[in-house]
């Protein structure tokens, strides 16, 4: 290998040892743990189960009924991860369109308002977290203004519903700013000629939207789209920290299932949690293989015209 | 000129060896403590004069939140890391990281130690130590009782008798109810979502907790205590959001709805009395009340925390030497009266600590050590049992699960059995 080939490795070996020590080695490790059971954390120690821990897992009569599942916590933990993961993803994508519409126009304070909707971005989850659980709990200031306006106190996070919505609400205005950021800079790459073609045309507003922006936007949606159904199936921290996965296992997902499984517990089930891992692994590779396709129809797409 | 230069640069040198020598020396102890008032703080302090008394140990408190101990720690010994000392509650699970003070403490100290602390050294052994009665393991720092407290001022003010020392769950639920609808008080009664607390209930209305062989089971008392303990969530007697609240086995107390005035009743422990006296006394006056009765027993839950050496230490005698320390009358008395906790040393239990408390303080310690010989069999082999957390994490799970309206009481009472049979048994893997 001549002087000139051999160069970028000097640059890529600090990167791919810390990516081979910190990510992929924990893959491996991760396999074999999934494959062995017990509850010794030493890999030797650990005895091979083959696919026990996976079946375990898969151990379910009915998939849509919780309660015939052996383990019913993990069963609650996927559902309520899929239906965290699609609500939330589509709320946030129509809440960060609008915002970026509104913040793309010429409005006063458009820098201050960029700034207001980014800044939630800026701060820690667990943060965030921790100043809507003041707002929200019991004695918190949202019942002191339902109290305040002759309201009954009401269990914002003691409601299975309740606290499913507000889980879904943190979590959407704490990551907006940034999906809005991807629209907004998606929104100012559309040539202004072709809004300036529509005026001519007396389109209106709504066609304009719905011919021009929209279909010169998708790219930037699919983006925002698949970024953030990643990121919901990931979700741990700011709901361990809100709700904890309560009431009862009504915000439990299946990140939150992992860790109690592993680290939570008296008896670790390292096996279990493993197994578990991977499931979660494999729907995050589905969804990555799924914005490829569409990214890669999309430029297809695009080629064709 | 030059021959002084180079003597000086000789006895530089011998005084920096010896500097490097005298450290290599020093030992350092590393203990992991986490704080239920200020035993830390105690106990530095204590630490300091056993370092004065030993020249060459140097001890270091590291604080840490309670989480760290529960959930960190394990996976640390396990890994052969952590810190020499550790503050646990677990006492019997890591039983197998434990170093055993036994060889270091000389045979006086030994006797010692069995004379005065031998009712908990079985708490801190494995099943087969506990057969041979082998093994020093662990003082504890930290003798708790479970027990309930009541808002005094709230009975005063409802013209409403406090029930006898013989008084039920039941009975004390149906007074708090009168208090509570008297003085438009929200709840009667709250307990922290842990299922320590949950046991003296299930004892006291019949359970076993195990079977012959030793093995955990869900027997008709506590599948009874457990209905009776969702059915007074669900008719609004205590708040849901303790118990339904959170969510998978977390614990939560419920010292804050008491302190807010939001119960008039609330089973805790020992261990909230000074938080008792430094916050709810600014608010009204307070009790402890003699351990609630059931049809079984009048019983309460034993349990604390207690310092253990742990085997990975590299200096295991200095180790034993300082809880050797610690376990001095004089010491240990101290320990107790500056952390307001009941001793689990007979001699100083025999002669008395001397707490610098209020008297409501004082009267609510004594009533958590008259409570100590009541504690059923049960609830004592519970503490004693190295999976414990195998019966009182699913317990505040699926009884959680119960309240929060996610399953009906017998689905969770059969969840919990199947949850603790499964634990138990991979354990044993």
């Amino acid at each position: 290998m001549n002087k000139a080939a051999r160069t970028p490795w000097y640059f890529l070996t600090p990167n791919l040892v810390i990516f081979g020590v910190f990510t992929f080695l924990p893959i491996v490790i991760n396999f074999y743990y999934a494959f062995t059971g017990g509850v010794q954390l030493y890999p030797q120690d650990r005895p091979y189960v083959g696919w026990d821990n996976m079946a375990t897992l898969l151990d379910c009569k009915n998939y849509w009924d919780v309660s015939t599942c052996r383990k019913d916590l993990f069963w609650r933990a996927v559902w309520n991860t899929a239906y965290f993961s699609v609500l939330q993803v589509v709320l946030m994508i129509l809440f960060s369109l609008i915002t970026a519409l509104v913040l793309n126009r010429k409005i006063i304070g458009r820098g201050f308002w960029r700034g207001v909707f980014f800044y939630p971005v800026l701060l820690s989850p667990v943060v965030v977290s921790l100043i809507w659980k003041w707002i929200l709990q019991r004695d918190g200031l949202l019942n002191a203004i339902v109290v305040a306006i002759g309201g009954e106190p009401v269990l914002w996070l003691g409601e299975p519903e309740w606290a499913f919505f507000w889980v879904t609400f943190v979590s959407i205005w704490s990551q907006m700013g940034f999906y809005t950021l991807i629209l907004l800079s998606g929104l100012q790459a559309i040539p202004a000629d072709l809004y300036e073609a529509a005026q001519m045309d007396r389109a209106s507003p709504w066609r304009t939207l719905w011919r021009i922006t929209l279909p010169l936007l998708m790219p930037n949606m699919i983006v925002v789209g698949v970024l953030g159904a990643i990121r919901a199936v990931q979700t741990f921290d700011n709901v361990f920290v809100l709700t904890g996965g309560g009431p009862g296992s009504a915000t439990m997902f299946v990140v939150q299932y992992i860790y109690q499984t592993a680290f939570q517990e008296q008896i670790r089930l390292y096996g279990i949690a493993a197994a578990g891992s991977l499931l979660l692994a494999l729907a995050l590779i589905v969804l990555t293989l799924l914005q490829l396709r569409v990214t890669k129809a999309e430029s297809a797409g695009e080629r064709a015209k | 000129m030059k021959l002084q230069r180079n003597r000086i640069i000789v006895a530089m040198s011998v005084g920096v060896l010896l500097g490097i020598g005298s450290q290599a020396v020093a030992q350092e102890l590393r203990v992991q403590c986490y704080s239920d008032g200020n035993e830390c703080e105690v106990t530095g302090d204590i630490a300091k004069r056993f370092e004065a008394a030993n020249p060459g140990i140097k001890v270091v408190i590291d604080k840490v939140p309670y989480k760290a101990v529960v959930e960190q720690l394990p996976v640390q010994l396990a890994a052969g890391e952590g810190p020499d000392i550790g503050r646990v509650t677990d006492l019997g699970g890591l039983n197998k990281y434990y170093l055993d003070l036994t060889p270091y403490l000389g045979a006086a100290r030994v006797k010692y130690w069995q004379d005065n602390l031998a009712s908990t050294l079985s708490w801190f052994r494995s099943p087969e130590e506990k057969a041979a009665g082998k093994g020093i393991y662990g003082l504890m720092s930290q003798l708790t009782v479970t027990g309930g407290f009541v808002n005094k001022t709230l009975f005063e003010q409802a013209n409403i008798p406090l029930p006898p020392a013989t008084a039920t769950w039941d009975d004390w639920m149906a007074a708090a109810k009168k208090v509570a609808d008297a003085t438009k008080t929200p709840f009667a009664m709250a307990m922290d979502r842990s299922g320590h607390r949950f046991a003296p209930l299930a004892v006291a209305y019949g359970a076993k907790i195990f079977d012959d062989k030793g093995k955990p089971i869900m027997d008709e008392g506590y599948k009874t205590a457990a209905k009776k303990f969702i059915d007074w969530h669900k008719n609004g007697l205590m708040p849901k959001e303790v118990w339904g609240g959170v969510g998978g086995s977390q614990y939560r107390d419920a010292f804050d709805e008491f302190v807010n005035g939001r119960v008039v009743m609330y089973y805790s422990g020992s261990w909230q009395v000074r938080r008792m006296s430094s916050q709810a006394s600014k608010a009204f006056d307070w009790a402890v009340i003699p351990a609630p009765c059931g049809p079984a027993a009048c019983t309460a839950m034993p349990g604390g925390a207690a310092y253990v050496a742990f085997k990975r230490t590299k200096n295991p005698a200095a180790a034993a030497k300082f809880l050797d320390f610690l376990a001095g009358d004089a010491v240990y008395a101290e320990l107790m009266a500056k952390t307001e906790n009941i001793p689990a040393h007979l001699g100083v239990a025999k002669a008395g600590v001397n707490y610098d408390v209020s008297p409501a303080a004082k009267t609510a310690l004594n009533t958590f050590v008259a409570d100590v010989p009541k504690i059923a069999k049960a609830n004592y082999e519970l503490q004693g049992y190295g999976l414990n957390r195998a019966v009182f994490l699913p317990t505040a799970q699926r009884l959680g699960q119960a309240v929060a309206g996610e399953l009906s009481a017998d689905d969770a009472i059969a969840r919990l059995a199947a949850d603790m049979d499964e634990q138990v048994k991979g354990a044993a893997k």
